[in-house]
C-alpha cells in the first residue's frame, strides 16, 4: 500500500467523519432556525380566486351582533359558512354562558343565507320561533343564540 | 409540530455503520495493506444490532429524537474499531470481541429499558428507592474485602469468578433519578428561602443539609474507594441539577467551594490524592515520569496526541501499545494519535450533539421531573467526557473514568446505553404531539324562564 493511497484514505476518512457531523446538524437545523417556511418571495403569487358572483342587490353582506356581550361586532359575509359558538375554532366566538360550544351555523345557498342549529342546549331562535331545521334568514331578522342576538344586514 | 423524522434517523444510522466499517477497513489497510477478513462480519454484526435497536425504538418510542441512536452508534462503533486496532497492536487486555459482545448486551439493555419503562414518570415514584439503590451500589465495593473489589488500587469492583462489574456506573443513573425526584419536591424552598448577601442568595442552613450529605458522600467515596472520578462525577451532577432546579448561582458557587476545599484537604491528608495532584502538576518531571505510578502513562498519552498532530498518523499507523491502558482510560489519546486533532474534534462534536439532544429534550419536556432528569442525564454524560478528556489532556488531574461508549468496559457500556434509553424515552414523551385538548368552555347553562 503506497504512502499516497494511505494519505488519501486518511484524509477521506476525516472528511467523511466531519460530513457525518454536518449531516447530523442538518437533521436538527429546524431546532436552530425554526421550521422551513414556504419560499414565498420567489414563488409567483397565487391568484386569488375571484368571487364567483358579486353580491347582488338585496343580498346580505354583513352579520352584525345586535345584542349580548359581543354587541357591535361585524363580520363580513363571504362564500364561506360561519360557525357560531363558544369553541375557539368558531368563526364568531361567543363569550356567552348560554351558548353551546358549537351552537349554530350560517351558510349561503342559492343566494340565501341559511341558519342551522347544531344541537345546542338552549336552541337557536329566528325571530320568535325555534330553528328546528335549516331555515332561510331574511334581512334584518334577529337570530337569538343564548343571550346574543345577531342579524344580517346589507 | 415535530415530525417523526424516521427516514433521517435510518439514513444517519446506516451512515454511522458505514463509517465504522470504513474505519475498520482503514485499520486493516494501515496495518498490513489488506482489508481485514472480519470486516463484513463486524459490520453486519453492528448493523444488525443497530437495526434491532432501531426497530425497538420505532415500535416503543416512535416520536423519539432521530439523532440520539445514530450518534451513539458512531461513537460506540469507533470505540470498537479502536479497541480492535489496539488488540492488533498486541496490547494485552484489549479484546474487540468481548467489546462487541458488551455492545450487544448494551443494545439489549437499551431495548429492555424502552420496552419495560413505558412512562419515565413512574421513576418519580421511586425517588427514594432509587436513592437507596444508588447508595448501596456505591457502597458495596467499599465494604467488600479488597480481594473481591480492588483492581489497580481502585476499590470500585465486584468480582465474582472471572466476571467483574462496576456497580458505580449504575449507581450514577439511580442517583440522578433520586436527585431529580428530590429536587422537584424541594426546589421552591431551596430557591426562595434565605438571605441575600452581597450578590448571592444564601440558602438557609437547614436547606444545605442534602448538599452537605452528598458532599460528604462524594468525599467518602473518594477516600474509601480511591475513586476520584466517580466522586467528582456525582458531586458535579448534583450541583448542576440544583442549578437547573433553582436557577441560583449561589448553589454553584457553594458547590465549587465545597468541592475545591474538600479536594484540597484530601490532597493534604491522603497520599493517593496527593499523588494524583503531583502527577498533574509536575508531569514533565523526569523523576516522576520514571517513578512507578508516576506520570508515565499521562505523558505517553500526551506524546501520542503530539505525534498525531492535526491530521493524525492514519488508522492503524500509530503506536497505541506505548500507552498503558490505551484501550480503556486512554482510548481518547490513542484515537487522537491516529485521527489527529481533526478526528478528536469530530468525536467531541458528536458527544456535544448527543448532549445537545438531551438538553433539547429537557427544554421541550412538559413537567419538571422530566426536565430535571433529562438535564441531569445529559449533564452527567457531558461531565464524564469532560473529566476524562480533561484528565488525559492534563487540563485537570487525571481520574479514572471511562470515555462513554468508547472505552473497553462492560458496566460502563451497559449503564450508558441505559442512560441513552432514558433520554430516548423522554424525548419520545416530549416530542409526541400533545393530545387534543378537550374544549373547556365550561358547561352551557340552561335557560330558565
Amino acid at each position: 500500500m503506497s504512502e499516497l493511497t494511505l494519505l488519501l484514505i486518511r484524509l477521506a476518512f476525516l472528511a467523511v467523519l466531519w460530513f457525518f457531523v454536518i449531516a447530523a446538524v442538518g437533521v436538527i437545523r429546524t431546532d436552530l432556525f425554526g421550521p422551513r417556511t414556504a419560499p414565498a418571495p420567489t414563488r409567483k403569487p397565487v391568484k386569488q380566486p375571484r368571487p364567483v358572483s358579486k353580491p347582488k342587490k338585496g343580498e346580505p353582506r354583513q352579520l352584525i351582533v345586535t345584542g349580548g356581550p359581543l354587541q357591535g361586532t361585524i363580520i363580513n359575509l363571504t362564500e364561506t359558512p360561519i360557525t357560531i359558538g363558544r369553541a375557539n375554532d368558531a368563526t364568531l366566538v361567543l363569550s356567552d354562558d348560554y351558548a353551546s360550544s358549537r351552537h349554530a351555523r350560517l351558510f349561503p345557498q342559492d343566494g340565501q343565507w341559511i341558519v342551522e342549529d347544531l344541537g345546542s342546549t338552549n336552541g337557536t331562535y329566528l325571530e320568535r320561533s325555534k330553528v328546528t331545521r335549516p331555515t332561510p334568514v331574511p334581512l334584518g331578522v334577529p337570530i337569538r343564540i343564548g343571550k346574543t342576538v345577531i342579524e344580517l344586514r346589507k | 409540530m415535530t415530525a417523526k423524522r424516521r427516514g433521517a434517523q435510518l439514513g444517519m444510522l446506516a451512515f454511522a455503520v458505514l463509517i465504522v466499517m470504513g474505519a475498520y477497513a482503514g485499520v486493516g489497510l494501515g496495518i498490513n495493506g489488506k482489508i481485514p477478513s472480519g470486516m463484513l462480519g463486524y459490520g453486519l454484526g453492528l448493523g444488525g444490532l443497530m437495526l434491532a435497536a432501531y426497530l425497538v425504538l420505532a415500535k416503543w418510542a416512535p416520536w423519539a429524537d432521530p439523532l440520539l441512536l445514530p450518534l451513539v452508534t458512531l461513537v460506540n462503533g469507533l470505540g470498537l474499531v479502536m479497541i480492535y486496532r489496539i488488540e492488533q497492536a498486541g496490547q494485552p487486555g484489549a479484546s474487540a470481541t468481548s467489546q462487541l459482545m458488551w455492545t450487544a448486551l448494551g443494545v439489549v439493555m437499551f431495548s429492555a429499558t424502552l420496552i419495560v419503562l413505558k412512562d419515565h414518570r413512574t421513576l418519580q415514584r421511586l425517588t427514594y428507592t432509587a436513592g437507596f439503590v444508588g447508595v448501596v451500589l456505591l457502597a458495596i465495593p467499599a465494604l467488600l474485602p479488597g480481594s473481591l473489589s480492588e483492581v489497580q488500587g481502585a476499590k470500585i469492583w465486584i468480582r465474582i469468578g472471572g466476571f467483574s462489574i462496576q456497580p458505580g456506573e449504575f449507581a450514577k443513573l439511580a442517583l440522578v433519578v433520586f436527585f431529580a425526584g428530590y429536587l422537584v419536591a424541594k426546589r421552591d424552598v431551596l430557591a426562595l428561602a434565605g438571605r441575600r448577601l452581597l450578590f448571592i442568595d444564601l440558602p438557609r442552613a437547614r436547606d444545605l443539609g442534602p448538599v452537605l450529605i452528598t458532599w460528604g458522600f462524594a468525599i467518602a467515596t473518594l477516600v474509601l474507594e480511591k475513586d476520584l472520578g466517580t466522586s467528582l462525577l456525582l458531586f458535579g451532577a448534583f450541583i448542576a441539577m440544583l442549578y437547573i432546579a433553582t436557577q441560583r448561582t449561589s448553589w454553584v458557587l457553594i458547590g465549587i467551594l465545597l468541592f475545591v476545599g474538600g479536594a484540597f484537604l484530601a490532597g493534604q491528608v491522603f497520599s493517593h490524592v496527593e499523588a494524583r495532584f503531583n502527577v498533574w502538576l509536575h508531569a514533565e518531571d523526569p523523576a516522576l515520569y520514571d517513578a512507578g505510578g508516576g506520570s508515565y502513562q499521562l505523558m505517553q498519552g500526551m506524546f501520542a496526541m503530539g505525534s498525531g498532530g492535526i491530521l493524525g498518523t492514519g488508522l492503524g499507523q500509530g503506536y497505541p501499545k506505548l500507552i498503558p491502558l490505551s484501550f480503556s482510560d486512554f482510548i481518547f489519546t490513542a484515537t487522537g494519535e491516529e485521527l489527529g486533532l481533526t478526528g478528536l474534534m469530530a468525536i467531541l462534536m458528536i458527544y456535544a450533539l448527543i448532549v445537545e439532544r438531551g438538553l433539547r429534550t429537557s427544554l421541550a419536556a412538559r413537567d419538571p421531573f422530566t426536565k430535571l432528569l433529562a438535564g441531569g442525564l445529559s449533564f452527567i454524560l457531558a461531565w464524564q467526557v469532560f473529566i476524562i478528556v480533561g484528565g488525559v489532556t492534563r487540563l485537570i488531574p487525571l481520574t479514572g473514568l471511562v470515555t462513554p461508549f468508547m472505552s473497553a468496559g462492560g458496566s460502563a457500556l451497559l449503564a450508558n446505553w441505559m442512560l441513552i434509553a432514558l433520554l430516548v424515552r423522554m424525548s419520545d414523551a416530549a416530542r409526541r404531539p400533545p393530545p387534543q385538548a378537550i374544549q373547556d368552555e365550561g358547561l352551557t347553562q340552561v335557560m330558565q324562564r
